[in-house]
């Protein structure tokens, strides 16, 4: 599941941006570095092919309804976590600028819990440790079911938390697990059956691949493990300083501006202009919070007072005059371009 | 069937639309990539509950995509398709947000459903310059652009050849969903088993042709980038009148709630 700009916070968007740019950055390291340049056009022709492969449905067995391949893990089984996780970067990067699935703003959070979930933790962790050598078909196929399902419980996992810490949804955190991860756990199913079966055919017809992709980068390599601490310790880092900022002050952006501005006003201007605009200014600024009281005003509602009605007209009214100009703003350009 | 060929021919029309040649195409890629970055953090950055503030956003959505010659009809489309689940997760809002922050005579309304507005709101602004941002600048230029912002370079390889390859594979990939579905009978056919095979055919044939493609472009030279032929080095007048201007106007737009201004004007006698 794409998690949307439309429910994240510039903080918690930010946050996962700056995270998953870290580790972009140390995988092109890794991957320039290590990796023979064969292996370049390869992560980007199979990206393309994930890409591809999720257009096409299977019917899934005793329900009745279809589903399409995720890849997250099909990659990193393929190509080693660094490699994988830049794939999947760019898949998620095309997805949202061609689609607009997730957002842009939302895309540090996308990379993080469908490209770093499955890559370093699923794949390393799990589906190494399950596979082991040599290869056998039974252990591939129990390895990639369970490795499918706890990298995509933790990605929903990621979904959640990051909704609830923007606080745009209202959902409670207990409903939205309770929600989420039972689904994810269904979806992990039949994404690791799909993989087993993939890499099953792949281990039948070109053994080598996996022999070679498995060879590449021994288990438990320091690494791999600072990479995983590093991003625990920023997270949890953040979420501290996010919880902090969130009980400070709801909004981030205007907390930073103040803080950027400092606590005093800039000096008054002299001009007349500006007293004039500032007189405006103090005007309308009164009404700024329009009818949407604080939570104290909000118990005088509940207790029978009269409502602020003139500003929710206002409101209401100003909406459809603003909503009425861009229409016409458009229209008006239209004419003059033709 | 159809389906999969229309949302292929959909991704296409997408990328053909960013070769038109109007003044928004002609602002440099790096412009509009940042002024779309202010636009969403301004947008996302408003208190759960705002409605009317975020409206005067919509101008820049509007504004691109009339002056980038955009088709209004197929835009609108792209939107619905991304609108639902943005809109799921918002559906939960009046369950659990009961509070009565509006009140309209006898109407009240639930804090719950101002905020999923809000969020559908939200969504149609993001996802709508997100599209935007493509059909008006094109993928290989935004790709050049972040790398010139600081992406890393190998990254900025896998997304140019994921980009080259998007359109071979999707085609290989619709030919082979449109084979299986002919050769199977109702249900049968489409199962787990005869996905996995199909798609570790493919699999294994797009290994092949990386490696093919890999073995041409060493013998073309290839050593490891693309030379950036779109994008000019400077920004010019244009550029940074684009950028300045619509950033100074998604700052106001933020921080002064015009729709309210106009409304109190409109409004004045009302008690």
């Amino acid at each position: 599941m794409h998690m949307a700009d439309a429910l994240i916070s510039p903080t918690v968007g930010g946050v996962l941006w700056t995270v998953s740019a870290g580790t972009i950055a140390y995988c092109s390291n890794r991957v320039k570095q290590e990796i023979n340049d064969r292996k370049i056009p390869l992560m980007g022709v199979f990206g393309a092919f994930v890409f591809a492969a999720q257009m096409i449905n299977f019917a899934i067995p005793a329900t009745g309804s279809s589903g399409h391949l995720g890849g997250g893990l099909l990659l990193a089984i393929l190509l080693g976590p660094h490699a994988a996780f830049l794939s999947i970067a760019s898949v998620l990067m095309v997805q949202a600028l061609f689609f607009a699935d997730g957002g842009l703003l939302a895309l540090g959070c996308n990379i993080i819990n469908l490209g770093f979930f499955p890559a370093f933790i699923a794949y390393p962790w799990i589906y190494k440790r399950l596979v082991g050598r040599p290869l056998k078909p039974s252990r591939i196929f129990f390895a990639a079911v369970v490795s499918a399902v706890i990298g995509l419980q933790l990605g929903a996992l990621g979904v959640v938390l990051q909704t609830v810490a923007s606080g745009v949804a209202a959902l409670p955190f207990s409903s939205f697990l309770m929600l989420m991860q039972p689904i994810h756990l269904a979806i992990g199913i039949i994404e690791g059956i799909v993989t087993a079966f993939v890499v099953l055919f792949v281990y039948r017809a070109r053994p080598e691949i996996l022999d070679a992709a498995l060879r590449s980068q021994p288990i438990g390599q320091l690494p791999q493990r600072t990479i995983v601490v590093t991003f625990l310790v920023a997270s949890f880092t953040l979420a501290g300083g996010l919880s902090w900022l969130a009980s400070e002050s709801p909004d981030g952006l205007e907390w930073s501006i103040a803080k950027l501005t400092g606590a005093e006003e800039l000096p008054p201007p002299s001009s007349t202009e500006h007293v004039r605009a500032s007189a405006l200014q103090d005007k309308t600024a009164i009404m700024r919070d329009y009818a949407f009281p604080p939570d104290n005003e909000n118990e005088n509602l509940s207790a029978g007072q009269t409502a602020p009605l003139s500003t929710s007209v206002a409101g209401v009214v100003g909406g459809m005059v603003t909503l009425m100009m861009c229409a016409m703003i458009g229209l008006l350009l239209r004419k003059c371009r033709k | 069937m159809l389906a999969i060929d229309g949302s292929t021919l959909d991704f296409k029309r997408l990328d053909r639309l960013a070769l038109q040649n109007t003044v928004i195409h002609r602002i440099d890629a790096r412009v509009k990539v940042v002024t779309t970055i202010v636009f969403i953090i301004c947008v996302v950055s408003f208190d759960r509950y705002t409605i009317a503030a975020m409206l005067p956003f919509l101008s820049f959505p509007i504004v691109l995509s009339v002056l980038g010659n955009l088709p209004p009809g197929y835009l609108l489309r792209k939107l619905l398709l991304v609108i639902p689940f943005a809109l799921a997760i918002g559906l939960f809002n009046p369950l659990f947000d009961r509070q009565v922050v509006l009140r309209f005579g006898e109407l009240n309304v639930w804090g719950g459903w101002v905020s999923c507005a809000s969020i559908l709101l939200r969504a149609i602004l993001t996802a709508s310059t997100a599209i935007i941002l493509v059909a008006v600048t094109g993928f290989p230029a935004i790709c050049a652009a972040l790398q010139k912002l600081g992406m890393p370079q190998v990254f900025a390889i896998q997304l140019q050849f994921l980009y080259r390859y998007i359109f071979v594979l999707t085609d290989e990939a619709v030919r082979v969903a449109r084979s299986r579905q002919l050769r199977s009978f109702g249900r049968r056919g489409l199962g787990l088993h005869q996905f996995g095979s199909l798609i570790g055919h493919l699999l294994l044939r797009t290994w092949e042709r990386a490696e093919r493609i890999h073995m041409a472009m060493l013998s073309r030279g290839f050593q490891g980038e693309f030379q950036a032929t779109w994008g000019k080095g400077r920004l010019g007048r244009d550029d940074l009148f684009f950028i300045s201007g619509w950033s100074a106007l998604f700052v106001f737009f933020r921080f002064y709630n015009l729709p309210q201004f106009l409304g109190n004007l409109m409004t004045w006698r009302i008690p």
